[in-house]
């Protein structure tokens, strides 16, 4: 009796995740917490007073444009992967990464344009903060051109099809979410400078 | 559908690999990427800094317990650290304190206890055959290895370690010419910092993977260990709080190395003026604390999770309050992150904002309290088994409860005035994170020792230890509260010149010879360990009568923890002496329908409705064969 109830019992598998996105979230989250942390420092900071007051560079509104033309680019050729559209699908990922090289080099020019205004790393927090930023995020971007590119090159070796997206997913969220985080401190720039 | 090909992937890989390894000493014992040796690894280097940490603590001791001692026996390891009337170097004991908290908070008490037991135990577990990421996993410990390894050399340097106190508060560590410990120590501690917080948060990005995504069959978040839930919201506290010490460390080196004004404002050196201006002080200290307060639960929840587990096996009785457990853990978790304004109640904020903090702070004393009261109503009328583990694990609630009341002091704003600095503040955190997480590590080494190594560590030498370390850390830190109520501030060199503080030479000699008793009996564990590991006597399958997974591998498992398929959850981790049944525990991997003699009314209820379900499927099945 008792060894024929043995298996009775119905268990499931517990939810889960590809382990490997779930990991590339969860780092997501610890790069929303460093920015969290210095815009929450930033605000601190400026209410202590002596803060000083200078214009952002207008060149923010070109490559806030350009890192999401970037984005559509390669929400384009992630859909195309999924029709097995190679043709499309490079040249999305292409465009995205010459976008996001783009995005690099005006970001590079709002720094110029920072010192044309004075507004120098070393001096007043407020121009500091500034350059912590751009950087920091630009150096996150840079993560980000690199991942696209050997993306990339797996296109050519046909590794990415409608069969096998996940590292093609993981590059297009990955890079959502570096284009909404420059969204979001250019937003909060704006309201906050 | 992606992870079921990897699981069979995994599996597939595994029956490869069953009981042959090709392993070469390289991959087996260095660059392993099993999760158990990757934790052996987090252990052995965690006691390495535990002796080394310990060992600068009684240096210390030793200047304020006995300030006219000569030390010149030390010279052969101090060098020019002990000067010509052989006394200590001033400057040198600020860089002990230092390095003695850096040392113990994140190399011993983070990366020896968490990174030993999530490594070892979440996999073993939660039934799975590795980590999410080996590599990774790998990776995150060699990380932390390269961060000792630059602390390390910083003990050596000619200025000395970083000396501005474990939470390198500006201007103090940011200004080269403010102490000889800013200059090179500092830059040393800051990138030893960064790798660690590199290889802290690729290890949590694993433990909260694998905890959520491969877990096995049937083991549902209600019938998880409450090790690893404790080890989960670890992970996640670290998560969400190392970063921001990053953004604070990245700052810091910025204000050092590039001349920026984050921190710095108005400073005058020599009637000089610094050229910053507009930084803030109090910003860093906000930044700092964001982290500090969340990592004393980083230190603390392990150890909580390993004392529920070892009381529970040992009291041979379910845990009291499963859920209540985990809610407190939650919690404090939650709480963890918006407390941390009480360690800056004298830094000049708003005193609003303190009544505010201390609010919260207080708040967390109810899911603490409820965390102990489980502990007492676990033991209470347990068949008590008073294994080293078992007693560590009830020296850790004693702990608990005689530095989490002192918290409640503490956490006054009001009273903190008087308090804050004082010996009353070292007593109380040595006491309840310091001490007691310890012990929980002390506890989860003898507990699972025997799925470690496969043999027994000596329970007579450990019952030694115990004994020793316990009434000698009550002998080191009861005093300190006199201490410090009586206006002792700590990381001071010398404060005997007053005629109030004059009489306390006495107490804190008493201090530094418990605390070198208690140091030195921590040479018999470490000597049991390494013994035991070679010559102890050879464990059995299920040592302590065990309920959960990691007692169903073999003695010594291999790498992939199940040389067949891996088991299958069918209840909870804690039926110890469950009414009726025959044995006085109930291995998670038993059905219930195997056990009708001890099924609860609900359980056999369950059981009579998945028959039912299990036989009008069959029904179905029969009916739709008949169709074809």
């Amino acid at each position: 009796m008792e060894k024929e109830l043995k298996y009775v019992d119905i268990v499931e598998q517990p939810i889960s995740m590809h382990p490997k996105k779930f990991a590339m979230w969860l780092f997501m989250v610890t790069v929303v917490m460093i920015f969290a942390a210095l815009t929450s420092a930033y605000i601190v900071r400026q209410a202590e007073g002596n803060w000083l007051d200078y214009e952002l560079p207008e060149i923010f509104w070109f490559t806030s444009g350009v890192v999401v033309l970037s984005s559509i680019a390669l929400h384009w050729a992630y859909l195309s992967a999924k029709k097995d559209n190679f043709a499309q699908l490079r040249t999305g990922m292409v465009l995205a990464v010459i976008l996001g090289l783009v995005f690099l080099v005006g970001q590079w020019y709002s720094w110029v344009a920072l010192v044309d205004r004075e507004v120098f790393f070393v001096g007043n927090p407020a121009g500091s903060f500034l350059y912590v930023f751009t950087g920091l995020h630009a150096l996150h971007l840079i993560s980000g051109v690199i991942f696209l590119i050997i993306v990339l090159i797996s296109t050519f070796r046909y590794k990415v099809h409608s069969k096998a997206l996940d590292t093609m997913e993981m590059a297009t969220t990955y890079w959502h979410f570096l284009g909404g985080l420059w969204i979001y401190l250019f937003m909060f720039l704006l309201l906050n400078h | 559908m992606a992870t079921a090909t990897v699981a069979n992937h995994d599996a597939a890989a595994h029956d490869h690999h069953d009981h042959e390894h090709h392993d070469n000493f390289v991959t087996k014992y260095i660059f392993s990427i099993d999760h158990k040796m990757i934790a052996k690894q987090y252990l052995v280097t965690g006691i390495f800094w535990a002796v080394i940490g310990g060992f600068l603590s009684i240096l210390f001791r030793l200047q304020l317990g006995f300030p006219d001692m000569d030390l010149e026996f030390l010279r052969p390891l101090l060098g020019g650290w002990i000067d010509e009337s052989g006394k200590l170097d001033p400057t040198f004991y600020l860089a002990l304190v230092t390095m003695h908290g850096t040392i113990m908070v994140f190399f011993v008490l983070t990366a020896g206890l968490s990174g030993t037991f999530s490594n070892f135990l979440i996999p073993l577990q939660i039934g799975a055959r590795d980590m999410a990421s080996g590599f990774m996993n790998m990776l995150s410990y060699w990380l932390f290895f390269i961060s000792g390894v630059i602390m390390f050399i910083s003990l050596f340097i000619k200025t000395g370690p970083a000396a501005g106190g474990w939470v390198v508060y500006p201007p103090l560590s940011a200004l080269e010419q403010a102490i000889p410990g800013s200059g090179l120590g500092m830059t040393l501690w800051l990138i030893a910092m960064t790798f660690f917080i590199a290889s802290s948060l690729m290890g949590g990005i694993n433990y909260i993977t694998t905890v959520i995504n491969l877990r096995t069959k049937g083991m549902s978040f209600s019938r998880l260990p409450l090790t690893i839930w404790a080890f989960f919201l670890t992970a996640v506290i670290g998560l969400l709080s190392f970063p921001v010490l990053f953004a604070a460390a990245l700052l810091l080196v910025f204000d050092r190395s590039f001349g920026t004004s984050f921190y710095l404002a108005d400073i005058y050196i020599g009637g000089e003026a610094l050229p910053n201006t507009g930084g803030s002080p109090v910003l860093y200290q906000h930044l700092f604390w964001f982290l500090g307060h969340p990592e004393v639960y980083i230190v603390l929840l392990p150890a909580l999770g390993i004392t529920s587990e070892v009381i529970a096996t040992n009291s041979r009785k379910p845990i009291f309050g499963y859920k209540a457990m985990i809610i407190s853990m939650l919690g404090i978790t939650i709480l963890s992150f918006i407390v941390w304004a009480h360690h800056m109640f004298v830094s000049g904020m708003n005193p609003f904002l303190g009544s505010i903090f201390m609010f919260l702070t207080l708040i967390i004393a109810i899911p603490s309290a409820v965390k102990v009261f489980n502990y007492l109503t676990t033991l209470w009328r347990g068949n008590l088994v008073f294994t080293p583990a078992m007693l560590f694990s009830i020296g850790l609630v004693s702990f608990f409860i005689s530095g989490g009341l002192t918290g409640i002091f503490l956490g006054n704003s009001a009273i903190d005035i008087q308090l804050h600095d004082t010996y009353f503040v070292v007593a109380h955190f040595h006491l309840v994170m310091g001490s007691a997480s310890f012990f929980g590590m002390l506890a989860g080494i003898y507990h699972w020792f025997p799925k470690m190594f496969g043999r027994m560590m000596d329970a007579r030498l450990g019952y030694v230890h115990f004994w020793i370390s316990f009434v000698g850390v009550y002998m080191v830190f009861f005093p300190m509260h006199y201490i410090g109520i009586a206006g002792f501030p700590r990381r001071y060199y010398s404060w005997t010149n007053f005629a109030f503080t004059d009489m306390y030479t006495d107490l804190n000699m008493f201090v530094s010879a418990a605390a070198i008793i208690t140091f030195a009996a921590q040479f018999i564990f470490v000597f049991n360990f390494f013994y035991s590991m070679f010559k102890g006597r050879k464990a059995s399958a299920n040592p302590w009568r065990s309920t959960t997974l990691e007692w169903t591998t073999p003695i010594n498992p291999g790498h992939g923890n199940w040389p067949g398929e891996i088991p299958t959850v069918y209840r909870w981790p804690y039926d110890y002496s469950k009414p009726g049944a025959e044995e006085d525990f109930i291995p998670q991997t038993v059905p219930l329908s195997a056990t009708p003699e001890s099924n609860l009314p609900h359980e056999q209820e369950q059981v009579k409705l998945e028959l039912e379900i299990m036989k009008e499927e069959a029904d179905l099945l029969e009916a739709n064969e008949s169709k074809a």
